[in-house]
């Protein structure tokens, strides 16, 4: 999964920095990432996994790293 | 949180308004000058640190009051209202984000005591309005630090003691990694690079100035300026800029009923005939009052509780807070743009009791300071992954 994440960070991310440098903790939103490019990126994600974000769900922290990520991605999963 | 309609603070607001806000209101703008007298005296009743806590020196006041005050203020003198608004907006920057650290609630006591007026250093050339987006850097040598920045508007920016500046938090960060730095008055320059002389809130003086400042470490905040800018700066913001519109709008109807009742007087008996405008407008008023306030009694509620606190940086409330500003920002002009037409030549005439040129002029800053524009795409952006509308 978080291979398919970094894929979708790469795509639609806009980071200032090459995605194979960061960590699955490395804080998105330092390395670039805007308000704007999260949306596509929440939309990109929603399409790969097959989830829809609940609102509640769309907030900074959740989106804020790799692993972040990962983990709503398997909440809403299960 | 009930209105506060025997609040002191609304009482010295609306004293101050009706007086010297008033008094000076056209020269302001006439002449595009800053109204120190209104803002002055503001400062002699200790209203510019009216929201720092009392346990630091200041009144304590609510959200809702400052709201309620710049809405006494917009009846008279957009300016000082929108400057009042505008430094208020720091205050609460600093009040809800930095309260614990004790270089910043020693500043907060200062304020309290010496009544500066903070101006905001947010917009920035190079960067086409995006406030969440900068070009300049904090350069940091130790525990000091070296900034510069050209902003494209920054109000009162001739006037301010001291400034909230928004920048990268280093020269290697990425545009959108920013702090919020405070610079003291004797620790900046301010140089003036463009005119000033624009259609309306003509007193804001809002030129471009080419910043060049100086500080120490700790007076970055801690917290970075994406949690400042969608829990505090954005929401405060749009709920201020919308009580002043609604004492805008109150001017615009105080206008109205006073020409629609010297018709009336003028022909006893009979409705006169643009009446029925003055009761089309008052919907509009309503709308624009209640609109902010539920959002801004829903703000309170959030921020009295620490665990709701997360829901402030939601996509959700932003578009909320965005939908504030775009439906004030056009209501605001629909009712002054009525309130003319009712008026009709009384209204037109510049040396009138009922002109509506100052009120009408200032309401079209409204959509330009943060362009709709920008907002709308921001939120067509965001409405596409909103589940709800």
């Amino acid at each position: 999964m978080q291979d398919k994440i970094r894929k979708i960070l790469r795509d639609h991310g806009r980071l200032a920095v090459d995605v194979t440098t960061l960590s699955d903790t490395s804080d998105l939103y330092q390395s670039g990432m805007t308000s704007h490019a999260s949306v596509n990126v929440m939309l990109a994600l929603e399409g790969e996994f097959d989830v829809e974000f609940p609102d509640n769900m769309l907030k900074r922290s959740v989106f804020e790293s790799i692993a972040s990520i990962s983990s709503a991605i398997n909440q809403l999963k299960n | 949180m009930a209105l506060p309609s025997n609040s002191p603070l609304v009482e010295l607001a609306r004293s101050i308004g009706s007086g010297i806000a008033a008094g000076y209101a056209d020269q302001v703008d006439n002449d595009a000058r800053f109204p120190r007298e209104a803002v002055t005296e503001l400062k002699n009743q200790r209203l510019l640190s009216c929201y720092v806590p009392k346990s630091l020196g200041g009144h304590g006041a609510t959200l809702t009051e400052l709201a309620l005050m710049c809405e006494e203020l917009g009846k008279h003198c957009g300016a000082t209202a929108m400057v009042f608004a505008m430094h208020q907006i720091q205050v609460a920057c600093l009040v809800h984000h930095s309260l614990t650290d004790s270089f910043f609630a020693s500043y907060l006591t200062d304020l309290a005591h010496n009544e500066h007026l903070i101006g905001s250093v947010t917009s920035e050339v190079g960067v086409g309005g995006d406030m969440r987006s900068s070009v300049c850097a904090v350069e940091l040598d130790g525990s000091s630090f070296v900034l510069n920045k050209n902003s494209t508007t920054s109000s009162y920016g001739a006037e301010a003691d001291d400034l909230l500046v928004t920048a990268r938090t280093s020269p290697a960060a990425p545009s959108s990694d920013q702090s919020l730095v405070l610079l003291r008055k004797g620790q900046f320059t301010m140089e003036q690079v463009g005119n000033w002389n624009p259609m309306g809130m003509r007193g804001t003086g809002s030129a471009p100035f080419k910043l060049c400042g100086r500080g120490q470490a700790l007076q970055i905040m801690q917290d970075p300026f994406a949690t400042i800018s969608s829990r505090s700066m954005v929401p405060v913001s749009h709920l201020l800029w919308a009580a002043t519109w609604v004492g805008n709008a109150s001017a615009s109807m105080a206008r109205v009923k006073g020409f629609i009742k010297q018709q009336a007087r003028a022909k006893p008996g009979t409705l006169p005939p643009t009446a029925i405008r003055m009761a089309e407008l008052a919907p509009n008023i309503q709308l624009l009052r209640t609109s902010y306030r539920y959002l801004l009694t829903e703000y309170e509620e959030i921020l009295s509780n620490p665990q709701r606190h997360e829901e402030l940086s939601t996509v959700g409330y932003a578009v909320k807070m965005n939908n504030l500003k775009l439906s004030g920002s056009h209501l605001i002009v629909e009712i002054a743009n009525k309130a003319l037409q009712i008026c009709g030549v009384a209204g037109y005439k510049n040396d009138s009791k009922f002109a509506m040129g100052r009120i009408l002029r200032d309401s079209h800053a409204a959509a330009l300071m943060v362009g709709n524009d920008r907002i709308l795409n921001s939120n067509a952006n965001m409405l596409m992954i909103l589940k709800g509308d």
